[in-house]
């Protein structure tokens, strides 16, 4: 069953509390003889962890996420969710109950035309009792700060006030893993920061298991842990510390470092001894300290 | 250019009307229209409009705003009344006021005229009041649940009334998305404002061909979304939004049932529709 090749660049830690696994996946879109999107991925993330998933365009990190609620099925090699393979195709079901996913488009996810019913969407699917539904509906939006919306238009809200009631109607499903995909790119800044601050409040509050998918470098360092994939394969896996410190490697896979790490590396460059900082205030900090020694 | 286009024509208000169960009102409006075509004169038409009026006062809505309603149809009316007035014929019984080749003018053909403009008129009134009082999330609901006993002879009345409700709530999307690509395109010099009716036709096709393939790569994404969230059609799946009957609904479908009653009884203690010329005649001994 297991195809004995080794996969590129991997180091999974054998025994996790594991929310994902995936071992040795490989998936193509093209049915012939083709490249493919995902090439011997292997890679195990814990129940809890905030992990980013970064890469450029075509880098295979949309797939990645599509593989995990079963959207789509590995060519090779397998993938479990909280020990369900997604090759099961009875486990859909149960496998996309655990892991919700909030796609790009605020816009294409929408369902209904006022957000409790949009909301209610997930967990009618699910045949919840209609109480329970009218509870779920609250707390979903109570978490997302849209409370006031409830009987509100999603065509009349700003974009990122979409994502959030796209977020809740994730949230009513009552997930383990929460999947965003690129979820935050179309946003204005402002509605991106809306955005991170819940999942960010999710994962430490819920304990809520998050797969952030971007190729904003910023978003990945509110992540624990950051996975770098390039071509289909996962190329760097680590701290976001760790990964943005490895700044030569990560211009290979044709990414750039997050602002205040990128000045933080020229006045390095440069000559000044500051410590390497990844955002402006840990940066400032640290110029401020370099300053004082100098 | 496509501002103006405001979806659905719901006038928000809290009415009696507007509070009453989608599905009776569906039902209501179906009784509405069959009070309509049983009327066999005059007679029955005043009460059907009695009732109309009624209801849109007790609907609290504008009368400007139901009468506007007609303007999309005053052509079909005026295009079917001169057809009738024209080219009518009851039978021996006609008193012809002139003729001339294939078209004849008689006392029939005027009244019949006055009466299928006064059916058509209330046909729409009637209809609007509805639409004007419900919104289309509520009508969809309402076709939904009355269109359940459909689904033992495997019509599947779940996922059209999802198809609806989705293609209602993407109106707003796609019209926003259309608005784009008109700019977009003006931008590069099209011309959507001037030539003939042909010429302005053509201009749209650099519109509508992004359009629609946006709408594809929309449908694709929310296809996803909708898996993504669990859908896995009608089975096992519960319903939020319950529609209950109450004591308004009572009272509108006793109000209906003795519309009905009433023209029937008009239909057949009073004359038909055509008999007010005999009846004018005797009266002025002609």
């Amino acid at each position: 069953m297991q195809p004995s090749a080794a996969p590129a660049a991997e180091d999974a830690a054998p025994a996790c509390e594991e929310a994902v696994r995936f071992e040795n996946v490989k998936y193509t879109y093209d049915d012939e003889e083709g490249s493919f999107a995902v090439n011997g991925v292997s890679l195990c993330i814990r129940a809890g962890e905030f992990v980013a998933v970064l890469g450029r365009n075509g880098s295979g990190k949309s797939t990645l996420a599509k593989l995990i609620n079963a959207l789509l099925r590995p060519t090779e090699g397998k993938v479990t969710v909280f020990g369900m393979d997604t090759s099961d195709t009875k486990k859909a079901f149960a496998i996309r109950k655990c892991a919700g996913m909030v796609f790009q488009n605020p816009d294409n996810q929408t369902v209904a035309s006022v957000v409790e019913d949009d909301v209610a969407f997930g967990p009618e699917n699910i045949g919840v009792p209609r109480e329970e539904i009218g509870r779920r509906i609250a707390a979903a939006l109570n978490a997302v700060g849209m409370s006031e919306f409830r009987y509100a238009t999603p065509s009349r809200l700003s974009g990122g006030q979409k994502q959030r009631i796209a977020i809740a109607g994730v949230l009513a499903i009552l997930p383990k893993i929460m999947i965003l995909d690129e979820s935050a790119a179309m946003l204005d800044p402002k509605g991106r920061r809306e955005v991170m601050e819940i999942v960010k409040k999710l994962n430490r509050e819920q304990g809520m298991t998050v797969l952030l998918i971007t190729h904003f470098m910023e978003e990945a360092l509110q992540a624990q842990r950051a996975v770098v994939m390039h071509r289909g394969e996962v190329v760097m896996d680590g701290t976001p510390e760790q990964i943005f410190a490895r700044a030569d490697e990560l211009e290979t896979y044709n990414l750039t470092l997050p602002r205040a790490a990128y000045i933080c590396k020229r006045l390095q460059q440069a000559g000044m001894p500051v410590e390497n900082a990844f955002n402006a205030e840990e940066l400032a900090r640290k110029i401020c300290a370099s300053l004082q020694k100098g | 250019m496509l501002n103006d286009v405001t979806f659905g024509q719901y006038y928000p208000a809290k009415s009696f009307v507007h509070n009453m169960d989608p599905r009776m009102k569906l039902l209501l409006v179906i009784a509405y229209i069959v009070a309509i075509f049983i009327a066999n004169n005059f007679f029955g038409l005043l009460l059907v409009t009695f009732v109309l009026l009624f209801f849109i006062l007790l609907a609290r809505v504008p009368f400007g705003r139901v009468l506007r309603s007609i303007k999309m149809i005053l052509f079909l009316i005026v295009f079917t009344a001169v057809l009738n007035l024209l080219f009518y014929t009851g039978g021996e019984n006609d008193i012809v006021l002139a003729k001339w080749w294939i078209i004849t003018i008689s006392w029939q053909s005027i009244i019949n005229t006055v009466f299928l403009a006064m059916r058509l008129l209330l046909l729409v009134l009637g209809t609007a009041l509805l639409t004007l009082t419900t919104t289309p999330v509520a009508l969809t609901d309402g076709i939904e649940s009355l269109l359940k006993p459909l689904k033992y002879i495997k019509v599947p009345v779940h996922e059209l009334a999802l198809v609806m409700s989705i293609a209602l709530r993407f109106i707003p999307t796609l019209m926003e998305e259309t608005n784009r690509i008109v700019a977009a395109q003006k931008a590069r010099g099209a011309n959507f404002e001037t030539g003939g009716i042909f010429r302005r036709a053509k201009a749209m096709i650099p519109v509508l061909i992004p359009l629609l393939v946006s709408a594809f790569r929309r449908a694709e994404d929310l296809g996803d979304a909708m898996d993504a969230r669990c859908y896995s059609g009608a089975k096992g799946r519960t319903k939020y939004k319950k529609l209950t009957f109450t004591w308004r609904d009572l009272l509108g479908f006793l109000f209906f049932a003795a519309l009905i009653t009433g023209i029937v009884f008009l239909n057949i203690y009073l004359l038909g529709r055509f008999d007010i010329i005999w009846q004018v005649q005797e009266w002025f001994g002609a």
